[in-house]
């Protein structure tokens, strides 16, 4: 048994090394697979918040992720197609930059966050995991009949978008952009965790009554840990966009909002790098028995299997002991 | 005449055709420990509730130092200074007693809105917290998660938690249920010091603790009240020994 914090060094050593070690020996397969799974878990991470502390099963974060996407998706096209995205009142081109990209996509991503969880916080269980569901539904729906902007073929992007000072299309470059998002997010996200609104969060998952009696407006803190959580999970929905150069309708499918639940469970829910965990096997998993088998799917199940029965923090409740600290 | 603390005024609750609580008036002044008892199912519960705000009332109003709460939410009267404890337990039981107590200070702080702090390095709510906890005998289980605490002590860290609010008033919910002898004896000890702090609403059972602690006495039958009174008075009022106290 380790602690929680050495397992959280060793697995942040291996998503910073592992991709240098590719770059030395010229992988770039290596360093564009880690990348999808850094972007994976910043979704994951996103997430979490919810889903872990707050204690809600959004069965809909896709619905952010594929906005993150098409935010992208929408913006670079006006951009590399020269047609202005807006003409009246004002004049807004579309943008390839990614600074501003990322900024459109927080804002878009917390309003649409504002508005589901509005509507959504008002149910419990089932049926927030059911209406979060329909919210993403929605969104994939809409997509798909938005021809002005693909439909169901997608958006594609020719060139990766551009940040200040670096050459985006260099794998080790853009991978190093996603790692750094996701540490910044990581030490935000543990800084949260003990700060009060965390310690009220995670007492509002357990119990309703305690937060309220102490003075906590419930809806509002669940309201606020669901627009961060969906701005997070946005901000990952426009790197992957990039990563892919790509933005389609299945960005928002439920499959990959039951994906992000996935990385959750595997790794461990609640903990801080328990979605980088999920993120990271899941993504390794897919890759290696993928290319066994196209029926990969029922190893990951059996692994799902194995850690629902035996183990229920996850990777990290089975190879930690709990860490129990007023520190 | 002491200006009363918390003031009810003819609250009511109906539940379809049940009349849950019927034109129940009562107040608390400083000091005091004023108790409500009644048999099962006269409404004390939902009386608790209407005064905390976890359930609207029809009809009534409610008033903390002379201002109005009856539109209230839970939260907002328990900023203004009602310290509730649960019949069951609502406690976080996966965090530590010090987590839980000081969420309690945390939340009256109204500093509700820090994402970035950690705080149970923040001295001024930990030394509160440690304080209330040392209060009531749990200063040694700090480090403990909740989950691992006996009953009676999950009793203490919820009147711990209601002092970190310092609150106006205590509205207690059974405080010693499921409390052995010893521990039902302490608790009584305990409260009858903590009237001094602020006054007590006491929902209990167990009679020979409120004929203890009990300055006034309310009791409810069917959501009515029929007595309200002092200790003395309450034990020789013929009604009341009817429907609570039994024949003779």
């Amino acid at each position: 048994m380790m602690k929680e914090r050495h397992l959280n060094i060793f697995v942040l050593g291996l998503l910073i090394f592992l991709p240098i070690f590719a770059y030395w020996n010229d992988q770039p397969f290596t360093i564009t697979l880690m990348t999808r799974a850094v972007i994976f878990a910043i979704a994951a991470v996103g997430l979490n918040l919810a889903l872990g502390i707050g204690g809600f099963i959004s069965f809909g974060h896709a619905a952010f992720f594929g906005l993150g996407g098409y935010v992208m998706g929408i913006l670079a096209w006006h951009s590399q197609n020269f047609v202005t995205l807006i003409e009246w009142p004002i004049v807004i081109e579309g943008t390839k930059s990614m600074p501003i990209i990322w900024l459109i996509t927080v804002v878009a991503s917390a309003l649409l966050a504002a508005v589901i969880g509005v509507i959504s916080l008002k149910t419990t269980g089932v049926y927030f995991i059911m209406i979060t569901l329909a919210f993403a539904q929605m969104m994939y729906y809409f997509s798909t009949s938005w021809s002005a902007y693909g439909g169901e073929d997608g958006l594609s992007i020719y060139v990766r978008n551009n940040f200040p000072g670096l050459n985006t299309l260099d794998p080790i470059q853009f991978f190093a952009i996603c790692c750094i998002i996701l540490l910044i997010i990581l030490f935000f996200m543990g800084r949260l965790i003990k700060s009060p609104f965390g310690l009220a969060l995670n007492a509002s998952r357990q119990s309703r009554q305690r937060v309220e009696a102490v003075g906590f407006d419930f809806h509002k803190l669940q309201l606020a840990a669901f627009i961060l959580s969906g701005a997070i999970t946005g901000l990952a929905g426009a790197l992957f966009a990039d990563l892919n150069r790509f933005v389609s309708p299945s960005m928002f499918s439920w499959q990959l909002s039951g994906e992000f639940i996935v990385f959750i469970i595997i790794g461990g829910v609640g903990r801080l790098f328990g979605p980088v965990i999920g993120a990271l096997i899941f993504v390794w998993l897919e890759h290696l028995i993928g290319g066994i088998s196209d029926y990969w799917h029922i190893f990951l199940g059996f692994i799902l299997l194995a850690i629902v029965l035996f183990g229920k923090g996850g990777i990290i409740g089975l190879v930690c002991r709990e860490d129990v600290d007023n520190e | 005449m002491n200006e009363p603390i918390l003031k009810a005024n003819k609250l009511c609750k109906t539940f379809g055709s049940l009349a849950a609580v019927k034109d129940v008036s009562l107040d608390i002044v400083q000091g005091e420990i004023h108790a409500i008892i009644g048999p099962n199912g006269a409404g004390k519960s939902t009386l608790i509730s209407q005064i905390c705000g976890s359930l609207p009332s029809d009809e009534g109003s409610v008033f903390l130092m002379g201002k109005e709460i009856t539109n209230l939410s839970t939260e907002k009267r328990a900023s203004l200074g009602i310290g509730r404890t649960f019949q069951i337990s609502a406690l976080a039981k996966e965090d530590t007693v010090l987590q839980n107590a000081i969420l309690g200070s945390v939340g009256a702080s109204g500093k509700h809105w820090d994402f970035f702090n950690p705080i149970l390095k923040n001295s001024m709510h930990r030394d509160q917290a440690e304080y209330c906890l040392e209060l009531v005998g749990l200063k040694d289980l700090i480090n403990q998660k909740a989950a691992t605490l006996s009953h009676g002590q999950l009793r203490l860290l919820e009147v711990a938690i209601a002092l970190t609010l310092k609150p106006k008033v205590f509205i207690m919910d059974e405080p010693m249920a499921g409390l052995g002898s010893d521990g039902t004896k302490q608790m009584t000890n305990f409260l009858d010091k903590l009237r001094n702090r602020a006054p007590i609403l006491l929902v209990e059972h167990d009679m020979d603790a409120v004929f203890a602690l009990a300055n006034r006495i309310t009791v409810l039958d069917y959501g009515r009240v029929i007595a309200s009174d002092t200790v003395g008075s309450i034990k020789k009022d013929p009604a009341v020994q009817k429907a609570y106290l039994g024949e003779g």
